[in-house]
């Protein structure tokens, strides 16, 4: 019976994963709209997004480089677009675990590493879950990111400003809501507000790309805040696991200990 | 035409071993205890710090407008108070989209 009931929970729980990854999906493809659409405005040939989005796959960077491309700069285009992508290697490392264990899924999965996916798998607690939650939002963001690039290429002017929808602000609150659980954690919650707060500042003096890095300098001010409260720290991680689910960072020893506290 | 290419080609190639190299090393190196516990910290950093400056930047600059951060924060209460992420997206990008109807950037 108990069996019965964990099979039933994680069946609703893919459901709900499901239908987060396609409320995140259908925003991305209308921003993939957009950008084919601007692309193709801004004089770029028809191939050029098309061919980014499925070989880049990174939005940010995207939009970047086509306003350099046709502002006549291809190298700065590169080198800035490169800067913006930097963020994927933190990515890699805190979360790479989650991608599977053969090299050719860790190959292929890198391909489809970005923002949506880390912190949808940062959210989850269990190491299936969050493979799931990888692969799944993952792929389903590449291949809706791709239609909507071809379909804002294809319909070109009629496309409008996404912005007028509202889409500049269901971008950060989806983000938002993932990463809440985490900022439950202080030491978490200092370094995050820390670095987002150096961020903002630094935008008006840095490249693209750079005001993010920067951020990671508050990953110092937490472990210097977090220092003198270790214990307590690990008593109400220890405490949230049991009492709430989705509520810890979930690093694979979380994880790992959360798997054994259920069984 | 093979310029664009060629960038396209190392702007791709590029990201791609930023992506791989992040995760191919998780595999290989066996990280301190305390490294180990601080990824994830980095990671929720770097995710909020891109978070607010997509609300409080527009294209390298600070942006004052309403509409955005007001979304935003409809989304955040709703997703404090535990609803549904479809519902926390789509009630930020409805705020904003009708606060811009309502003429407010």
């Amino acid at each position: 019976m108990r069996t019965a009931y964990r099979t039933r929970l994680v069946g609703a729980v893919d459901r709900d994963l499901i239908r987060d990854t396609l409320a995140l999906g259908a925003a991305s493809a209308v921003v993939g709209l957009s950008y084919g659409a601007i692309s193709v405005a801004q004089g770029m040939p028809a191939w050029v997004p098309i061919v980014m989005s499925l070989a880049v796959f990174a939005g940010g960077s995207q939009f970047l480089a086509v306003s350099l491309f046709s502002a006549g700069n291809p190298v700065a285009a590169v080198l800035g677009g490169l800067l913006v992508n930097v963020r994927h290697l933190p990515f890699g490392l805190a979360i790479g675990g989650a991608i599977g264990d053969t090299t050719a899924a860790r190959l292929i999965g890198s391909h489809v590493l970005i923002d949506e996916n880390t912190a949808f798998t940062l959210a989850q607690d269990r190491p299936e879950r969050r493979r799931h939650a990888y692969w799944l939002v993952g792929g389903a963001l590449f291949v809706l990111w791709n239609l909507g690039t071809v379909a804002g290429v294809l319909l070109g002017g009629v496309v409008g400003d996404p912005d007028r929808f509202g889409l500049d602000a269901a971008f950060p609150a989806g983000m938002l809501a993932l990463v809440l659980p985490s900022l439950r954690d202080r030491t978490t919650r200092i370094s995050a507000v820390t670095g987002a707060v150096i961020a903002v500042a630094a935008t008006p003096f840095l490249p693209a790309g750079l005001p993010v890095l920067v951020a990671l300098l508050g990953v110092a001010a937490g472990r210097i805040a977090g220092a003198g409260r270790t214990t307590d720290v690990s008593r109400t991680s220890g405490a949230a696991q049991t009492s709430d689910i989705d509520t810890t960072a979930g690093t694979d020893e979380v994880a790992a200990a959360g798997k054994g506290a259920t069984r | 035409m093979t310029t664009l290419l060629i960038a396209i080609a190392c702007l791709a190639v590029g990201t791609y071993a930023i992506r791989v190299s992040g995760v191919l090393l998780r595999g290989r190196l066996v990280l301190p205890v305390w490294l180990g516990d601080l990824l994830p910290v980095a990671a929720t950093t770097l995710l909020l710090a891109l978070i607010a400056t997509a609300v409080f930047t527009t294209a390298g600059e600070l942006s004052l407008g309403v509409a955005r951060p007001a979304g935003v924060l409809v989304g955040a209460v709703l997703a404090w108070r535990r609803a549904p992420f479809a519902v926390v997206v789509v009630a930020a990008a409805a705020t904003a989209a009708l606060l811009r109807f309502a003429g407010l950037s």
